[in-house]
């Protein structure tokens, strides 16, 4: 009794103190004493968020309460406390519903006037068996996710040696990392007939000569979808000529001859001051007699 | 036959274990392999040694045997036996090796054209030589530009060094 008494008179003090907006206005009502702890309150707001009650559940042993789900609901008071969150503008927008349908010309035989198409229409199978649940797996991320790492060696403007692909052996001035992790690298195209090309980090070997690309600025809109190569896949009626379609020939456009001259002139004076680095870039790596790799410093 | 013995006093140079590379003095002999060792002036503790490791040098330090190392600290600063063993070919060599194992791919770039630069220029005078020796009498002519000619070559030899430092 004295125990719930004392709960009791506990509610509407604490009920001021720890509700913000209904609080503050039943404290309207109670004026002398509330008066005082309203000021507090709106000068509290601005510092502390919420004063979160104790548990309005006495413990009777572990894991058992004193009240039931509906006592306290009605202890918490929670009838009052319904929120809702503004409505955001992306709900505001979503309101407004897709378009379902669109109209179309009629063609053909019975031309003219209109007919009304579904955007988006119902499927036209249903398999007989749901698709089965896939197991879950951990960590495996595609390849657009994953982590790009480079060798600590390898930073802008080091000399590289290309060890594979038509290039094998050529010196090269490494530009940077491109997105998918393939390093972007310039002969410059005058020295070596390297053109502004993407090369793997793998075959790759650092040297630890280095030339200063601090204020080389690099075109933006060089990425890998610049350097993918390009594959025609629409022949409308396959009758045999298939292959004259596609493109063998490589040529070069005009945009990567610009883009090879805006890098490489900025590359090219550089280059110059270094006395024989030109004639270093010029030259191709090989091994002779007596040359082993793994004794030679790079 | 021998001209270096193993005496109290001699400066040898470790070749391999621990201290290889640093030179030391003998101080004693222990027994038949080993001998009592002490490098103050290259960071070598006193300790026993064993002779197989030791190679010697021309340099004969003089304090009696069993000396402490204050003893043998001064001798070898008397003697300034570190300036003397730079200036050694064997230490010279030794530094040489060391350079070319540390040349990079660009150093050897650099190296190779001074190289290729310095033969094509002997070369050069060795025909002018070997011309000049089939044109006229071989006697007069041959002795006279045999010298000058070999300042040249010798000459091109210290920028070739010099790239190979860098």
């Amino acid at each position: 009794m004295a125990g719930e008494k004392a709960a009791s008179e506990k509610k509407p003090g604490e009920k001021a103190a720890g509700e913000k907006k209904p609080g503050k206005k039943k404290t309207a009502e109670k004026k002398p004493a509330e008066q005082k702890a309203s000021q507090k309150e709106v000068g509290e707001k601005k510092k502390k968020i919420k004063k979160h009650h104790a548990s309005r559940n006495p413990v009777l042993a572990r894991g058992i309460g004193r009240y039931s789900r509906s006592a306290m609901y009605a202890r918490k008071a929670l009838y009052k406390r319904k929120y809702t969150a503004p409505e955001t503008k992306i709900e505001k927008k979503k309101k407004e519903k897709p378009r379902a349908t669109i109209t179309k010309p009629v063609g053909g035989d019975k031309n003219g006037g209109s007919r009304v198409v579904k955007i988006r229409k119902m499927p036209r199978y249903y398999p007989t068996e749901d698709v089965p649940r896939k197991l879950l797996s951990h960590g495996k991320k595609p390849f657009c996710q994953h982590k790009r790492r480079l060798r600590a060696s390898i930073t802008p403007g080091t000399v590289l040696i290309l060890l594979t692909g038509r290039h094998r052996g050529k010196r090269v001035i490494f530009l940077k990392q491109l997105a998918t992790g393939l390093l972007l690298v310039t002969g410059p195209l005058v020295i070596n007939r390297v053109p502004l090309r993407r090369a793997h980090q793998k075959f790759v070997i650092a040297t630890s000569t280095k030339v200063d690309i601090s204020g080389v600025k690099i075109p933006k809109h060089l990425t890998d979808a610049y350097f993918k190569k390009k594959r025609l896949r629409k022949p409308k009626h396959q009758e045999g000529e298939i292959f004259d379609t596609e493109k063998e020939k490589y040529e070069i456009t005009e945009q990567r001859k610009s883009d090879q001259k805006a890098v490489d002139s900025q590359i090219l004076a550089r280059i110059k001051k270094v006395p024989q680095l030109r004639g270093y870039l010029r030259s191709t790596f090989c091994l002779s007699n007596g040359v082993y790799p793994h004794k030679l410093v790079f | 036959v021998f001209k270096r013995f193993v005496e109290i006093g001699r400066v040898a140079f470790i070749s391999f274990g621990p201290h290889a590379g640093k030179l030391v003095a003998i101080v004693d002999v222990i027994d038949q392999n080993r001998a009592l060792v002490d490098g103050p002036c290259s960071g070598v503790r006193r300790q026993a040694m064993p002779f197989k490791c030791m190679q010697l040098t021309d340099f004969v330090l003089k304090f009696p045997h069993s000396a402490r190392q204050k003893c043998v600290r001064l001798a070898w600063e008397k003697e300034n036996i570190n300036e003397k063993w730079a200036a050694t070919r064997w230490a010279k060599k030794i530094e040489a090796r060391e350079k070319k194992a540390k040349m990079t791919d660009f150093d050897r770039y650099k190296v190779m054209k001074a190289k290729k630069m310095r033969n094509r220029i002997i070369k050069h005078e060795m025909k002018k030589l070997q011309k000049m020796s089939s044109k006229k009498g071989k006697k007069p002519e041959k002795s006279e530009k045999a010298p000058k000619s070999e300042k040249a070559p010798k000459s091109e030899k210290a920028p070739k060094a010099q790239k190979a430092q860098k």
